[in-house]
């Protein structure tokens, strides 16, 4: 087997290996019939997925961990292992031999299902991702649909956590997280019709394919911002993460749980993370392509172009959490209903405008006429961009005012500053 | 087309092995010496006060009608979305006229303070 | 393949109905409302009609379910094991039902189903066009729906 060809498409080769091997094994010796090897190739498929997809969370609760503390001047893990790499597997060992604690009052079903239905979702919309070219569990035509219909259950499982603790920090916090997820799934939604509407489908494969030429990105940049916010708010991280707040409210949904079902839910809240930068590299980075330069697209394998962007994506996500502080309630419904919302539906609108432009010059995103497409789509952003930061103020913010003053003088000046 | 829903199904399977294999190895690993005191919930160290119900503010309940509406309209504008290219400058004609209708909801809501956080 | 899903769907929506009217604790019955929510999007999946079943589990799992759930958590008695299930309607309610059942099997038994063609085109591409071509009048009267829904469900909360 040809070394180059198994760095630069190891699923095709490998798929196409076993294929034949599996051909040979079970059609051509056993006779069985030809949808087994299919059958086979796709458990292993979602097998390696799932496998993935766990061991990427582990990287990911120690990379964070470490980019915070590097932000905070501080070392971060470095006992276990190189760099303290290890430290997500004693975490995990750790987890797995901690006593399990149902307190009293519980509704045990609800209690003892909702960590298990919190993971599934945050699994099950990697089905439709293309993580390299052909590389995908199943290109559904719903395919950007699928995902919010599943991304949106998870709620359910937070609410019955919150619910079946029988704890009133719990309940609490599962009802902001809902209250939370619902306001920031519309502009979410919202931001990536205009994406849809550009590429005519919702199948995420050939969303990919459209940005051939020129990201999405680049094209609709206001809607990736509300997009990336959006998701973030979803995930409740911080400057999002009310629903978690420990200051506040000890942690929200998931204060009773201990041991494994806690795992699971960090596991969740991970994945989840995870996933809002893979969604923002298909529908906005152009997938696994890579960028639009001579040579450029080529110098690297498919998957690493979507893991390079999909870890950028990460890192965003992480500086954003080591350097913003936590919303208020009212600032973070005010952002999602006044400005993310308005700010989604003006920019769907301009999509339109700005597609009857190409429309009537003929112009098309799989060939060169896309850069004055570009052009126009450019304007329009920088134009919505310009008028949303006129006309919202955040009027509600009083300014600081600073004043210098002499030491002897500084007791009257505390005592008439009245910020909150 | 059922046949593109195998590998979601299949993923399901899977994915239900994750909680139900973590479960079964905590299950074996893990001790447990459950007394009354360590089953109470927590309360910031202090012993539990009350009901765990507790008042909830309307403007929940507000906020989930508000959203239900939105999101139903979001239903509505996909199918737009994806058959846009085909039909042109009708379709955006249409679709500012059903965009317009639901800004002035957003508007009315806005302005009855719905959407206001108190 | 087909016939055993159809009776794990099936399964699941009776199984999700049935308990829904029976269990004592509200947030359990909205649960199991779910469930039987789920179990229907399944069969519209069995009927090849996947923009259905992706809208009934967004719509009703991901958004009617939460606003049940939040009116449900703003009553008192959530979880009061002695909260009667019926009321003095029950029966009414019951055969009310059972005539409409009646009524509904009657009207679709002799009825003559017409199959799916045999290659299947993209559903959703299909609704678009057919919303913005022949019934641009009901897409945009939807949105009038819409709206009106949202001014009454303000006035109403804020009664």
């Amino acid at each position: 087997m040809d070394i180059l060809k198994l760095i630069y498409d190891p699923f095709g080769s490998i798929g196409e290996g076993l294929r034949g091997l599996l051909t040979q094994l079970l059609v051509q010796s056993l006779g069985l019939p030809d949808w087994t090897v299919t059958l086979i190739m796709l458990i292993a498929g979602a097998g390696f997925l799932v496998a993935v997809a766990t061991v990427t969370m582990m990287f990911l609760t120690w990379l964070e961990r470490k980019v915070i503390a590097r932000m905070q001047d501080r070392l971060g893990p470095n006992r276990a292992g190189l760099y303290g790499i290890l430290q997500p597997v004693a975490d995990m060992v750790k987890l797995f031999t901690k006593e399990d604690i149902t307190p009293s009052g519980a509704d045990r079903v609800i209690y003892n299902l909702s960590p298990m239905l919190v993971v599934l979702p945050s699994l099950l919309v990697f089905a439709v991702v293309p993580f390299a070219n052909h590389v995908i569990i199943s290109d559904l035509s719903i395919g950007f649909l699928y995902i919010v219909a599943i991304g949106s259950t998870s709620t359910i499982a937070l609410l019955m956590g919150g619910w079946g603790s029988n704890n009133k920090y719990a309940l609490l916090g599962g009802m902001r997280a809902v209250a939370q997820f619902v306001s920031y799934e519309i502009p979410q939604v919202l931001s990536v019709v205009g994406v849809l509407l550009l590429t005519g489908s919702l199948s995420l494969g050939r969303i990919v394919y459209a940005q051939n030429y020129v990201w999405f990105a680049a094209f609709q940049p206001v809607a990736f911002i509300i997009f990336l916010l959006a998701s973030v708010s979803e995930a409740n991280r911080t400057p999002f993460d009310l629903p978690e707040a420990e200051s506040e409210i000890i942690a929200g949904y998931h204060v009773e749980y201990s041991g494994i079902k806690f795992a699971l839910y960090f596991l969740a809240e991970y994945i989840n993370t995870f996933a809002i930068s893979v969604f923002a590299t298909t529908i906005f980075l152009g997938g696994w392509q890579g960028p639009y330069l001579p040579g450029w697209g080529a110098l690297l394998p498919d998957w690493l172009w979507f893991l390079l962007k999909s870890y950028a994506v990460v890192f965003v996500m992480i500086w954003m959490r080591g350097t913003l502080p936590r919303l208020r309630i009212d600032q973070l419904m005010n952002l999602a209903w006044k400005a993310l919302v308005p700010l989604a539906l003006v920019n769907l609108l301009l999509t339109g405008v700005g597609l009857s432009v190409m429309q009537v010059f003929g112009w098309k995103l799989n060939d060169f006429t896309v850069f004055p497409s570009l052009a126009v789509f450019l304007v329009l952003n920088v134009l919505m961009g310009a008028g949303f930061l006129a006309v919202f103020k955040p009027a509600h913010l009083p300014k600081r005012k600073v004043v210098l003053v002499s030491r002897s003088r500084a007791f009257e000046v505390t005592t008439t500053f009245t910020g909150r | 087309m059922l046949g593109d829903y195998a590998g979601v199904g299949i993923l399901l399977a899977i994915a239900l092995t994750v909680p139900i294999g973590g479960y079964l190895i905590a299950f074996l690993l893990r001790p447990k010496r459950p007394y009354a005191l360590k089953k109470q919930t927590y309360e910031c160290g202090l012993e539990t006060a009350g009901d765990t119900w507790v008042q909830f503010k309307i403007q929940y309940y507000i906020f989930a009608l508000v959203f239900v509406v939105f999101d139903i309209e979001t239903v509505f504008i996909y199918p737009w979305a994806v058959a846009y290219q085909q039909v042109g400058l009708f379709a955006l004609a249409e679709m500012i006229v059903f965009i317009g209708i639901l800004f002035m909801g957003l508007a009315y809501a806005w302005r009855k303070g719905a959407l206001e956080w108190i | 393949m087909e016939f055993v899903l159809f009776i794990l769907f099936a399964g699941m929506t009776l199984t999700g109905a049935i308990l829904m009217v029976a269990l004592h604790n509200l947030v359990r019955a909205v649960l199991a409302m779910i469930l039987g929510f789920v179990g229907l999007a399944g069969l519209y999946l069995l009927l090849e009609a996947e923009f259905l079943a992706a809208i009934q589990v967004l719509i009703y799992v991901g958004a009617v379910a939460i606003l049940v759930l939040f009116a449900v958590m703003l009553t008192q008695r959530v979880s009061d094991p002695n909260a009667p299930v019926n009321n003095n309607q029950a029966w009414l309610g019951f055969t009310v039902a059972l005539g409409f059942f009646g009524m509904l099997s009657a009207v679709f038994a002799p009825l003559k189903w017409p199959s799916l063609p045999e290659q299947s085109v993209s559903t959703v591409e299909n609704l678009g066009k057919q919303l913005i071509g022949p019934y641009a009048v009901p897409f945009e009267a939807a949105s009038v729906v819409l709206l009106v829904a949202l001014l009454g469900a303000i006035i109403l909360a804020r009664e």
